[in-house]
């Protein structure tokens, strides 16, 4: 067993064992830790398909994350009121059942990387950064200007969305859906970067140029990838709006794109359990940084400059050990 | 071997823990805002929270009690994790601190349900004063409307019978104009809402200019309010047209900060370090020694809910266990309000006096506020009749 | 009719204070390739130190005088400690890098000069106002502020055409491997051209600070409008950047003056300033989309 595969069990039996030892330590909190750790992990992750490997840099993942939270929540709610979300041109309930509500967040979130990919994919380098920043804000502004919807306020969820045979209101069971959830994610991804479609997508980020005279619509391909992240951020979006019952702007802030950017290179980038590491890594960080001293960023930002300079494979490069190879 | 080692540790941790457990003081969380701009209303907060722990030597009420601050960085996801850490992990009982609404919206609902009492020692959203109000929420500082409805009177009676109104697109600035025009009975010359953060305001200066109204009522809290303040004294119109507002933008380090801009802005409040009580003159004097400058209306608050909180655990000798005893001995309010009286309408929202003041340059070269009038005595809210209590 | 005139002053002036943002952080990605979001925390120092000097001093000069080399040197410090290790690196990096140096420098205000927003007023020979036009009295700070944003483009000019200095920056920039084989000290010339970024930064923070609220975190508000301008302009050239900023500003001005009068045309007034209000806020951002279709690469891109 390499160091490799010895730390992704670890990591994995630690993720299983996680509740029970809560219970053990009499720490109940560390579930709903963790639960917002593995969903953070899951924006994290999406965000490194396009980031680590179709070179796509994006600094408005937030976005997407943002909108798939507030498309279960403004729903959820209307299920819970028993209200119309639309009546013109068709009537639209609201519903309450995750297995409706989380596909159709998927749905949304890729709908809008679609639109917004099209776009940004137009350009390249640093504009693509900038523009992709500049629709996030967007969207940002159309959230806070929502006033049905609490715009900048926010909005409170009522209660958990519904699921058959798994309560999610309770925290327990609520993380464990968390951890499969990302797990089927991971193995997606894994099989995505390994598949055709996945050494197309790298190639371009080597040399697009290259793809281009091998005869594949480049465009097409890094698009598909863009919807691909957008909709896992969106799946993460649904989780955190069920995990915090309360969806804000705040999530699609630039800040937040920062963050979730921050995670992935702090766990290794191009990595598929890079990403994990670092939202854990970041908000645990966060978290007892804060109890210690109120001007935590202080110590944060230059830590990140820190690991930007020296440490540019990351967490996970740094378990594992050996070249950066992917997967 | 390992099995003994065990049990032994075991018996030590029971034993160590019985003990502590007669003794530990009160932990009473402190969720709120340190970080971001507007960090220091959280800091004033909490000073003045401190000040009353401190002047008991670390107790309240004669009780022991542990103070938790954390900073929520003004996000309400970041306060719900903090309100979770504080109940689930050092099983706190009672809860308070936050600054904003809308972090106090998304946290609020879901702790008092966990049969834990928060008491706000600042934001009073309308939601938890009327539909959303429980019986272990309290706020002892005012519910949002009130700072506008004092000026709304105060306008009115002035004689001004063309006002404009300026606030931030978003709920809360929706709010703030509605409770202002639940009391003034002149017409509106305009009604702007402008974008959440904005800096410049030179459109909007100009577009009131052009309208001529007779006064202007703004709510733009924190930085918003300064740069319109400025921007509106440099366009000259501060000499014209006469500004009021909500005491949100004068507090008295904000003030340092707009200077001249804002002398002479009536504002209303329901609190003023001149206040001519003896809790006041001894609180504004302890916190001037204590931290070596003058308390905004956010002290005052924070030092109220602490010494609200001293009354009632006192009332329940220190014994947070029994929900039901502390929440009626909060409610009785009986403690030496710096305000002069202070007692709960049935929705746990303070009744109160309300004044106007007006911002002035002090002996000491410092801006500061004078009180001119208390415009409204023991104001209660509209949301009483929608909150249906149980 | 004068209020639009007015209006229009506005939406220049808003512009020329965006142009000096963005020009400095135009060349910084024109020329050295790095993506620098840390450029706010320039202007914020150059509103601090400005708003310090000038409450010691009482003099609003020497506020300008202290502000400008105390950003141009901690550009230049920031430059040689940690982003001179990433011009060869990924965008990413540099992203990663300066979102860390935002933390740190907005934490370090509150830290040094507390929490409370500082103060900072117009001086006293420019507090009144001009009437440019008859019966539009304008503030005269603000058309000093067009004057200065005028006087750093034409300056900028200057320095890019007819000067040495300017000639070796245009060298670097289209070929650095040459330019370093001709005898440019590249690395020295760098270090240069961000302080000169980081100068204009703190130039657009000490003006901003007696309109502004100086405070910590002010820098992030306005440089996201910055991107949008050069975005808009086009990456790396200093005409673009002009032409983005004025647009922008006019833009956000025009649009938050008049979008309410134009939707209640149609629809019923509250409704229509609920739409104007919203739209208002998103026009710049809908302004870049469009320009970006129609003109990837912004309006007025930099050649090489």
């Amino acid at each position: 067993m390499n160091r490799k595969t010895l730390a992704i069990t670890g990591g994995a039996i630690l993720l299983l064992v996680l509740p029970l030892l809560a219970a053990l330590l009499d720490e109940p909190y560390l579930v709903t830790l963790f639960s917002r750790i593995l969903i953070y992990a899951l924006a994290a992750v999406s965000l490194d398909l396009m980031l680590g490997f179709g070179g796509m840099v994006s600094l408005g993942h937030a976005a997407f994350f943002g909108v798939g939270a507030y498309a279960v929540c403004i729903l959820s709610v209307h299920g819970f009121e028993g209200t119309p979300v639309l009546t013109w041109p068709f009537t639209v309930g609201g519903h309450e059942s995750a297995l409706l509500l989380w596909p159709l967040a998927v749905l949304l979130a890729a709908l809008a990387a679609a639109v917004i990919g099209a776009l940004s994919l137009r350009t390249s380098g640093m504009h693509f950064i900038m523009i992709t920043l500049a629709f996030a804000q967007m969207l940002y502004y159309f959230f806070v200007s929502l006033e049905t919807y609490g715009g900048d306020d926010g909005m409170s969820l009522f209660a958990r969305n519904t699921m058959p045979g798994v309560d999610l209101a309770d925290d327990r069971q609520f993380y464990y859906l968390c951890l499969a959830v990302l797990a089927t994610f991971l193995f997606l991804a894994h099989r995505l970067v390994n598949s055709r479609f996945g050494m197309v997508v790298r190639g371009c980020k080597e040399n697009e140029r290259r793809m281009k005279t091998l005869g594949f619509p480049t465009f097409r391909y890094r698009l598909v990838c863009f919807v691909i992240a957008g909709a896992g951020a969106g799946l993460a979006g649904a989780l955190i709006t069920n995990q915090t019952e309360y969806v804000s702007p705040g999530l699609l802030h630039w800040t937040r794109s920062g963050e979730i950017l921050v995670m992935v290179l702090l766990g290794g980038m191009g990595t598929l359990f890079g990403p994990v590491l670092g939202a854990a890594a970041l908000l645990l960080m966060e978290e007892m940084l804060s109890i210690y001293t109120e001007h935590w960023m202080i110590y944060l930002g230059p830590f990140l400059i820190l690991v930007v300079l020296f440490a540019k494979r990351g967490i996970y490069g740094w378990i594992a050990g050996g070249t950066g190879n992917h997967g | 071997m390992g099995k003994r080692l065990l049990v032994v540790v075991v018996a030590l941790a029971v034993l160590a823990a019985v003990p502590v457990m007669a003794m530990e003081p009160v932990k009473i969380g402190m969720i709120t805002t340190l970080s971001t701009k507007a960090g220091y209303l959280g800091e004033e907060i909490r000073d003045g929270f401190q000040l009353a722990i401190d002047q008991e030597d670390g107790k309240l009420g004669g009780v022991p009690v542990e103070l938790l601050v954390d900073d929520d960085g003004r996000k309400p996801e970041k306060a719900k994790q903090i309100a979770d850490r504080f109940i689930k992990r050092d099983k706190v009982k009672i809860l308070t601190g936050i600054v904003f609404s809308n972090v106090a919206i998304a946290v609020v609902p879901k702790v008092v349900r966990q049969d834990v009492i928060y008491v706000s020692p600042n934001a009073g959203p309308s939601l938890l004063a009327g539909k959303g109000c429980h019986a272990n929420y309290f706020n002892v500082a005012y519910q949002n409307d009130n700072l506008d409805e004092v000026v709304g009177k105060y306008v009115t009676e002035a004689g001004f019978k063309n006002v404009y109104l300026l606030a931030p697109n978003y709920p809360a600035g929706k709010d703030h104009l509605a409770g202002f025009k639940r009391y003034y009975k002149g017409n509106i010359a305009g009604e702007v809402y402008t974008k959440l953060g904005q800096s410049d305001y030179a459109a909007e200066i100009a577009a009131l200019r052009a309208a001529k109204p007779d006064a202007v009522f703004f709510f733009l809290p924190g930085g918003m309010g300064i740069n319109f303040l400025k921007q509106y004294a440099q366009a000259g119109l501060n000499q014209t047209i006469p500004v009021f507002g909500p005491a949100f933008s004068f507090d008295e380090r904000l003030l340092q900060a707009v200077k001249d801009a804002a002398l002479g802005v009536k504002n209303g409040s329901q609190w003023s370090h001149d206040l001519d009580n003896p809790a006041n003159r001894q609180f504004v004097a302890a916190f001037r020694k204590a931290y070596g400058r003058t308390p905004t209306l956010y002290a005052s608050q924070g030092y109220d809910a602490a010494r609200l909180l001293g009354s009632a655990l006192k009332q329940v000798d220190g014994d947070v266990t029994k929900t039901d005893a502390l929440r009626e001995a909060i409610r009785k309010a009986d403690f030496p309000t710096v305000r002069g009286q202070f007692a709960f309408a049935p929705n746990q929202h303070p009744v109160q006096d309300l004044y106007i003041r007006e911002v002035v340059k002090g002996a000491d070269g410092k801006y500061t506020n004078k009180t001119l009038e208390a415009v409204f005595t023991d104001h209660s809210n509209v949301y009483v009749e929608e909150c249906k209590m149980k | 009719m004068l209020l639009f005139v007015e209006q229009i002053l506005n939406g220049l002036q808003l512009g020329i204070m965006l142009f000096l943002m963005s020009a400095g952080l135009t060349l910084v990605f024109g020329i050295m390739q790095v993506i620098n979001l840390a450029h706010g925390s320039f202007y914020m120092i150059g509103a601090y130190v400005g708003a310090t000097v000038t409450a010691q001093t009482g003099s609003f000069v020497l506020g300008c005088l202290a502000a400008l080399p105390a950003a141009a040197l901690t550009g230049m410090v920031v430059e040689i400690l940690v982003l001179r290790r990433l011009y060869e690196r990924d965008h990413l990096d540099q992203v990663l890098a300066t979102f860390g140096l935002i933390m740190f420098f907005n934490e370090l205000t509150r830290i040094v000069w507390g929490r409370q927003p500082l103060f900072m007023d117009v001086p006293a020979w420019l507090a009144g106002s001009v009437e440019l036009i008859p019966g539009v009295p304008y503030p005269s700070y603000r058309i000093a502020v067009i004057a200065v944003g005028i006087l750093v483009g034409v300056l900028l000019y200057l320095l890019f055409t007819r000067t040495r200095t300017g000639m070796q920056i245009r060298a670097g920039a289209s070929n650095r491997e040459m330019a370093g084989a001709l005898g440019v000290n590249i690395r020295l010339l760098y270090t240069l051209v961000f302080g000169l970024g980081t100068l204009l930064a703190g130039l657009a923070g000490v003006m901003a600070g007696p309109i502004l609220a100086v405070e910590s975190g002010m820098g992030e508000s306005i440089l996201i409008l910055t991107f949008v301008v050069i975005v808009i302009g086009g990456i790396g050239s200093i005409r673009g950047a002009l032409a983005g900023a004025l647009l922008v500003g006019l833009v956000d001005t025009l649009g938050r003056a008049f979008l309410p009068l134009l939707l209640r045309l149609f629809f019923s007034p509250a409704y229509a300033d609920g739409v104007a209000a919203s739209l208002a806020s998103m026009s710049v951002y809908l302004l870049m989309a469009a320009v970006l279709v129609w003109r990837p690469r912004g309006l007025l891109p930099a050649h090489g």
